[in-house]
């Protein structure tokens, strides 16, 4: 069987109600994007739980590698000033 | 890397999921965790894809149209079920293709109850009463389970199959409530499922060869004759509350224990139909692999389909 015959993988994003993020579910394979999007709807919205999906080929995604997960995000654990509890403030200050 | 590095990284993987932490599908792994998600995965996949087909058989049968809606609704979460972990099982680097092939080649194994045939309507309500009740006890632990797609997929799981359940009982109900004929239907479902459902729980501690490592990974979080009690105490209870009886002369209340004792359950039986010679398991195979064979036409219909859509697109893009 050839690689090109089956059907590629996709990622599925589910918009749960609107004012809220979609948010990934899963994958599936299908042909091309509409039946990636119909198939979407059948396999993660069976129950309304959603009203808005988004496909994306699986290839097209890049992603971090957690081998490298220090270099990339440990800059950011020894900057507590970016949080407001860093911040001394007087008791009297109620709201801020 | 040296096997002292490997060494080094299995001993921090280790402490990762007994704080609990989830693993993710590109995070480092020991090659014999990859392995055992894939056969755990691959197979729970497998059996709701084939566990389908049982009850695919009374869809065109069912009594009415509520109980039609409802069992097609069934089948169809089956499916989708299915469709959910095999997607867990491709994040790690197995694809969808080696799946089938190991289902249809024999190499992959399923759960066994699927080789009992379903000869009649009562049968729709004893196996979403017993096996799918059997099943969640089974997967409603692996909502917590050390690898991340898994468990999020189990958590989809176990939400739909509720329903399932009570769909099973309610036909129960409504058939041992029903006429004498209906009654003895019921009665005879119970007699035939209750123990290969018993079964469906796994071999006994004693035999389980896997327990040990899949406990420390939370593959597992009870054994397989814990999981086994809790089901028959859950279930005995539902049976004598619409007449029925449960096949099992030695089955007794035991006061101390404070748990049902049960009979001897026949491990030649379950022996046999796993290695393939259980009353439908030629059945079952023929129909699978028949399927994905003569699906094979609109799969590459629609493969061509997409590329001509996406030609024509290109063209009058220039």
């Amino acid at each position: 069987m050839s690689d090109k015959k089956n059907w590629p993988l996709w990622e599925v994003f589910v918009r749960s109600k609107n004012g809220l993020e979609h948010r990934h579910c899963g994958s599936l394979h299908a042909a091309d994007e509409d039946m990636a999007l119909e198939n979407a709807r059948d396999v993660y919205t069976r129950r309304s739980e959603g009203v808005s999906i988004w496909v994306v080929e699986s290839k097209n995604i890049t992603a971090s590698n957690p081998e490298n997960n220090g270099e990339m995000f440990e800059p950011a654990h020894d900057k507590v000033y970016r949080h407001p509890t860093f911040y001394d403030l007087p008791d009297e200050v109620k709201h801020m | 890397m040296s096997e002292e590095q490997i060494k080094n990284l299995e001993t921090q993987f280790e402490a990762r999921i007994a704080r609990d932490e989830k693993i993710e599908p590109k995070d480092w792994m020991p090659e014999k965790y990859r392995k055992t998600h894939i056969r755990q995965m691959s197979q729970h996949a497998h059996s709701e894809i084939v566990g389908m087909l049982p009850e695919g058989n009374w869809i065109t049968r069912a009594p009415s149209l509520r109980r039609k809606v409802a069992l097609l609704a069934k089948v169809q979460d089956e499916a989708g079920h299915g469709l959910y972990l095999y997607s867990a099982c491709e994040t790690l680097g197995v694809s969808r293709e080696e799946l089938y092939e190991q289902l249809h080649s024999g190499k992959a194994k399923y759960s066994s109850i699927f080789n009992y045939p379903t000869v009649t309507w009562a049968d729709m309500g004893a196996v979403g009463w017993l096996v799918d009740g059997a099943a969640i006890i089974n997967q409603v632990p692996l909502c917590n389970t050390s690898y991340g797609p898994y468990a999020r997929a189990m958590v989809r799981v176990c939400k739909e199959e509720s329903f399932h359940q009570r769909q099973g009982y309610e036909i129960m109900i409504k058939l041992a409530n029903g006429t004498p004929e209906q009654k003895e239907l019921a009665q005879d479902a119970l007699n035939r499922w209750w123990w290969p459902s018993l079964m469906m729980l796994g071999p006994t501690d004693a035999e389980s060869i896997h327990t040990e490592q899949s406990m420390k990974w939370k593959l597992k979080r009870k054994s397989n004759d814990d999981l086994r009690q809790q089901f028959i105490d859950q279930t005995v209870p539902q049976a004598e509350l619409i007449g029925l009886t449960i096949p099992d002369a030695d089955l007794k209340w035991n006061e101390e224990r404070q748990s049902y004792d049960f009979g001897e359950i026949n491990w030649d039986e379950f022996w046999q139909v796993v290695k393939g010679h259980g009353p439908c398991n030629k059945e079952r195979m023929k129909a699978r692999v028949g399927a994905w064979e003569e699906g094979e036409w609109v799969r590459d219909a629609a493969m061509a389909y997409a590329e001509k859509k996406r030609n024509r697109k290109e063209k009058l893009a220039i």
